[in-house]
């Protein structure tokens, strides 16, 4: 690991250097105070001033769709033709976690290369951010982050400290050396130091993670479920924005004036009705309540008896997305037995009078 | 721009490969016998599965389902299924003829401990569709027949029309060293000459078994499974040694697309086939 310093007013040139030979893909608002990642064609879009994005950058790796093979009669061909070089620059740390989640799931046993071609064609550039109300990954670890990226980007002020994370990140340096100043002084060290026990105390949410997989199994009978299974929309926004959601669907979508299918994978949420029908009218998970109890174990239980950490990297989405108020923290807080403020609560408690 | 074309792509989990319908017939009403031939010759003949194993199938402009491997490795080239019609893909599968391709990968999932089983006596309960994977088992053990102890065959149907494979499994009352109990719940056709009543009245008709040394294969209908099991815990036959195969929505076959999961089991890479002991610690599993 090597750390180097960056005067911001050398940034725009250091990105364009970069978008010479791949797309840049950067946090753009959208509207109010809602940012999207998006490909940039004009650098006075990046806003670097977002919390979150709408959708995790799981976007760029994991297309909502896409066609993974034209199949014909006689024959199948693969398609990896919607992967491109892309830089992504701006991610924050939790959804740096979010990637490498991803990345280890997509590998495991039978090694998906739609996803390990689109993540070997994709640079990864950090960039450092600060908590707001909804942020929780303080309580899951991914607050800062080791691996997984190619460069990353504190903020102090004028300068940026800039972590070089691989051996690709330091060919991206050597892109325009001048620009990097390798002299990192005492006084950027005590700004960094500062500026890290700022953040720290900042984060205005915790949950105990530790705790999740044995309360999952105590409360698995809990009436909680029920009311939030009443609450819920099925609407299955959760699942498109969480970075660590990863289920689909595959369709046979028939070519117009031809005898051939294109076969596209597209997302899909464990929260949405016939996610677990089979054949014969059976659903195995018909009820709203079974299906939130199927994504809560997934995220609070299953994953961290398997993996030794949770299915959440604190990031915020859930709780700024659902309708409802059904997310991470108020089922977390509620499965602490906290007294819980959300839609799901006082709307059950409103029915109930 | 940029666009990327990946050079080393060795495998793709998710591609097909063509194959043949051989032969197809009707088994029942609604299920139907189809022999597959993998196009690739070299590729049809090193074909290796374990009994118990699924492989995707999939038909242009209807999509891939799951379904269990009915032959047994021990006769390579052909791969033989008992296909139920049901919906758009097996909808699709009925309409296709003899000769004409279709998609198929894998084998996926994993299958029967059949190296566990040497030595062992095997009781095969089935019932309805769950021929379909414990054909395989069971004519892999008749293949290899001096690997095994005892083979005791279980078998019911509602119907003697319904019963799949039922002149296979008729033929085989023959052999003297298979033990083949065969029932239907009711005999409309006034021809069955065998037990007529639900599957679990057979057991009675078993010789004493060794419940240690054997190990239980049940495959059939939900509401078969609550009886079946029942009885096999009264003969004392450990629970780790009563092996199960679980049906559930597959859209991948290879861990991928999360449809198959329970808690942080995939059906489809730890199973299809569970024990009894997995499905008492697992809820959701049954
Ligand atoms: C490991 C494994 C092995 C199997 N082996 C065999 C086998 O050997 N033989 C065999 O016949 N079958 C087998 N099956 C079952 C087989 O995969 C299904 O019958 C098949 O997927 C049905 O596909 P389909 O497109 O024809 O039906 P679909 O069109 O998917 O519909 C089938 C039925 O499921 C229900 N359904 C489907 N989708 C939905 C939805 N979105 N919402 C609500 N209900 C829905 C409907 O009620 C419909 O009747 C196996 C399954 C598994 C998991
Ligand atoms: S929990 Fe909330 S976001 Fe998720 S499906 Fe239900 S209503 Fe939609
Ligand atoms: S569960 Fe919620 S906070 Fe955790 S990673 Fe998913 S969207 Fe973010
Ligand atoms: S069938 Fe896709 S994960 Fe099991």
């Amino acid at each position: 690991m090597r750390i180097v310093k960056l005067h911001k007013s050398n940034l725009m040139s250091f990105l364009e250097e970069i978008s010479q030979e791949s797309e840049l893909w950067a946090p753009v608002k959208k509207y109010e105070d809602k940012h999207i990642f998006k490909n940039i064609e004009d650098f006075d879009q990046i806003d670097l001033d977002y919390t979150r994005t709408i959708l995790p950058p799981k976007k760029l790796l994991f297309p909502p769709s896409f066609r993974m093979y034209e199949a014909t009669p006689k024959k199948f061909h693969a398609d990896f033709s919607h992967i491109s070089k892309k830089t992504l620059f701006g991610v924050h740390p939790c959804d740096i976690h979010g990637l490498l989640i991803m990345e280890q799931f997509f590998k495991q046993s039978y090694e998906d290369p739609y996803f390990s071609e689109a993540r070997k064609n994709l640079t990864i550039i950090g960039h450092s951010c600060w908590p707001d109300e909804h942020c929780l990954c303080r309580s899951t670890q991914t607050h800062i982050v080791e691996e997984g990226y190619d460069l990353f980007f504190t903020d102090l002020d004028k300068n940026y400290l800039v972590w070089i994370g691989s051996s690709h990140g330091d060919d991206l340096i050597q892109l325009k050396p001048d620009i990097f100043d390798e002299d990192v002084t005492e006084k950027d060290i005590q700004q960094f130091m500062r500026w890290r026990e700022e953040r720290d105390k900042a984060f205005q949410s915790e949950i105990q993670f530790e705790a999740m997989p044995d309360l999952m199994e105590l409360k698995l009978g809990d009436s909680v479920w029920e009311e939030l299974g009443e609450a819920c929309l099925a609407c299955g926004s959760c699942t498109s924005v969480c970075p660590t959601c990863n289920c689909y669907n595959v369709r046979d979508n028939p070519v117009l004036g031809k005898e051939a299918s294109d076969i596209t994978r597209c997302w899909d949420a464990c929260t949405l009705e016939n996610y677990s029908a089979v054949a014969g009218g059976e659903n195995f998970r018909e009820k709203k309540s079974d299906r939130l109890k199927l994504w809560y174990t997934h995220k609070l239980q299953a994953f961290i008896s398997k993996y030794g950490k949770p299915a959440c990297v604190g990031c915020g989405r859930c709780v700024a997305t659902c309708p409802v108020d059904i997310n991470i923290k108020t089922v977390a807080q509620s499965l602490q037995g906290e007294k819980v403020d959300a839609f799901w609560r006082r709307l059950n408690q409103e029915v109930t009078q | 721009m940029n666009t990327t074309k990946p050079q080393s792509i060795k495998t793709n989990p998710f591609l097909p490969e063509p194959a043949r319908i051989v032969r197809t017939y009707d088994l029942t009403d609604d299920v139907r016998f189809f022999q597959v031939r993998i196009a690739d010759m070299e590729k049809a003949l090193s074909f290796r599965n374990r009994p118990g194993q699924f492989v995707m199938i999939s038909v242009l402009g209807a999509g891939e389902a799951p379904f269990s491997i009915s032959s047994t490795p021990s006769r390579p080239g052909l791969l033989e299924f008992c296909i139920r019609k049901t919906g758009i893909v097996t909808d699709a599968l009925f309409r296709i003829k003899e000769n004409d391709l279709i998609g198929l990968r894998g084998p996926y999932g994993n299958g029967f401990p059949v190296d566990n089983m040497v030595d062992k006596d095997i009781l095969i309960v089935m019932g309805g569709l769950g021929a379909a994977p414990l054909r395989s088992v069971l004519l892999y053990c008749l293949d290899n027949r001096d690997q095994f102890g005892r083979i005791i065959l279980l078998h019911g149907a509602k119907r003697p029309a319904e019963m799949i494979f039922r002149d296979e499994f008729l033929s085989m009352k023959e052999r003297d060293d298979l033990e083949c109990y065969l029932s239907v719940d009711e005999d409309d056709s006034g021809q069955w000459t065998d037990n007529i009543g639900v599957v679990t009245t057979l057991f009675p008709k078993l010789e004493s078994i060794d419940p240690a040394n054997t190990y239980a294969l049940v495959c059939g209908p939900p509401i078969m499974y609550k009886f079946v099991l029942k009885e096999l815990v009264n003969l004392h036959i450990p629970k780790d040694q009563i092996l199960m195969t679980l049906e559930r929505r597959m859209k991948c076959g290879v861990g991928k697309c999360g449809h198959c999961a329970i808690d942080y089991i995939y059906t489809c890479l730890d199973g299809p086939v569970f024990t009894y002991w997995d499905v008492l610690h697992m809820r959701e599993l049954i």
